[in-house]
């Protein structure tokens, strides 16, 4: 496909590689933020094959695998209501709850449908008037004009049947954490390009000033990655640090701001909990009061739960980079895609998923014998 | 689930006064929300899609100015590399 199958080229990759290994004069540390930027990396052997130049370090760009136990629990609880008719982006029926998951939960009776488009789960409550369609609301800021426009057509259309279980993330916030934590290691960053291209890049330049980190835009397919890695590079050995946009043809330095503009209109900042990772201030977007009918939590009265995380897993220490799935006690021996500790190993951009499903564990065990 | 694919403009359309369109992305055809691109898109654009929404249009001189470059820069290490 047209801007697609160009960035797969093995000769343009090639040159990049060259271009990396040749600049780096020591080995830097990046961390790509996206998970699917993880799953490209991964599934390349980008990391491998640069490892004398850069580490790269998985960053916490997963929404699925930073949706709260808590919201996972109430998103099992709605589920398994007889009057609910719940609806989810697939990534999230295997994410592992207190006890069960939205799978097992429609397995037991409970009506889970996945729908392909936030306006998927407005049409069946407009098809279904006698059903409470629910629809849960997870992502980062690419995903938030989508969920932020069902809701806003929720109410223009009168659909008094439809609300949102929202657990929403923004990723600078996120970043910043990462870089105050004391053993923070990462040098530079490749920043999340579709996320930029909702909302462009100027949050990025106060964090690049302040904490000298190069920040590069970055897209998804193995050039565009090699690219920005290069980029990167090439800041560090400079002293520079900077946001720079690997990722111009979808990405614009203001972003797409109609789009910012009706996120703003639904949503608000709210401190956020992060599975594994805690509190991170004023990084979750929230229905702001005008919203509030459309609000799954008060319109089922579900206040707030008390959850335990399963003290084996370690995702909280790979989702902040400062644990390698491989280095994990629980990977591939207690915790496998097919039963999960944690939400990595399952997501489409979980780090451990990745390293699973591109057998870096299977390498790692032929290695030690 | 930040996945974006670039796909192509093949019609546009209002529904109870959403803009929407026909986005053809390989071959593979879907109803695409074009509210937020609107006014910058016509048909035969390419846009980013993600979970059913155009979240931007793909620049496409941009696009083919710096992949040219590095094509052309990926061709001339290439001759280096191969230099004795």
């Amino acid at each position: 496909m047209k801007y697609l199958n160009e960035y797969r080229d093995p000769a343009v990759a090639r040159g990049l590689v060259r271009q990396i290994l040749d600049t780096a004069t020591r080995r830097w540390v990046l961390m790509e933020v996206c998970g699917g930027q993880t799953h490209t990396i991964v599934k390349q052997g980008l990391d491998e094959i640069l490892a004398p130049a850069v580490e790269m370090i998985h960053g916490p760009g997963c929404p699925v695998c930073v949706t709260s136990l808590e919201q996972i629990d109430k998103a099992l609880n709605l589920a398994a209501r007889p009057e609910v008719l719940f609806t989810s982006f697939g990534d999230m029926l295997r994410v592992p709850g207190s006890e069960c998951d939205l799978q097992q939960v429609r397995a037991r009776g409970g009506d889970v449908r996945v729908v392909y488009s936030p306006l998927d789960a407005l049409e069946l409550a407009i098809r279904h008037p006698e059903r409470q369609v629910v629809f849960f609301a997870v992502g980062f800021e690419t995903t938030a004009p989508a969920n932020a426009m069902a809701v806003w057509r929720a109410r223009e259309l009168g659909v008094p049947n439809f609300s949102v279980l929202v657990s929403h993330v923004t990723v600078p916030p996120a970043m910043i954490a990462i870089l105050d934590a004391p053993d923070n290691r990462v040098q530079g960053f490749l920043a999340a390009g579709h996320v930029c291209s909702v909302m462009g890049w100027t949050e990025y330049e106060p964090i690049a000033a302040r904490y000298k980190v190069p920040i590069v835009v970055t897209g998804f397919e193995p050039v565009d990655i090699l690219e920005g890695i290069a980029l990167a590079v090439r800041q560090l050995e400079e002293g520079r640090h900077e946001v720079e946009n690997q990722y111009v043809r979808a990405v614009r330095r203001a972003g797409t701001p109609p789009a910012k503009d009706l996120v703003f209109q639904v949503f608000e900042l709210a401190d956020r909990k992060w599975r594994g990772v805690g509190t991170i201030p004023r990084s979750g977007l929230v229905l702001r009061p005008e919203f509030a009918d459309f609000d799954a939590e008060l319109r089922f009265g579900l206040g707030s739960m008390e959850v335990e995380e399963p003290a084996e897993c370690h995702a909280g220490e790979v989702l902040r980079g400062t644990l390698k799935p491989l280095e994990c006690p629980a990977f591939g021996t207690i915790c496998t895609p097919e039963r999960p500790l944690g939400a990595p190993m399952v997501s489409s951009e979980g780090a451990c998923a990745a390293y699973y499903n591109y057998g870096r564990h299977r390498a790692a065990t032929a290695a030690e014998s | 689930m930040c996945l974006g694919i670039p796909g192509r403009i093949v019609d546009i359309r209002g529904d109870r006064g959403l803009p929407m369109g026909t986005v053809d992305f390989g071959g593979v055809r879907r109803d695409v929300c074009l509210a937020y691109v609107a006014d910058e898109v016509s048909v035969g654009d390419y846009v980013v899609v993600h979970v059913g929404f155009a979240i931007s249009r793909v620049d496409e001189e941009e696009a083919n100015r710096t992949y040219e470059m590095l094509r052309e820069m990926s061709l001339l290490e290439g001759e280096l590399g191969a230099a004795p």
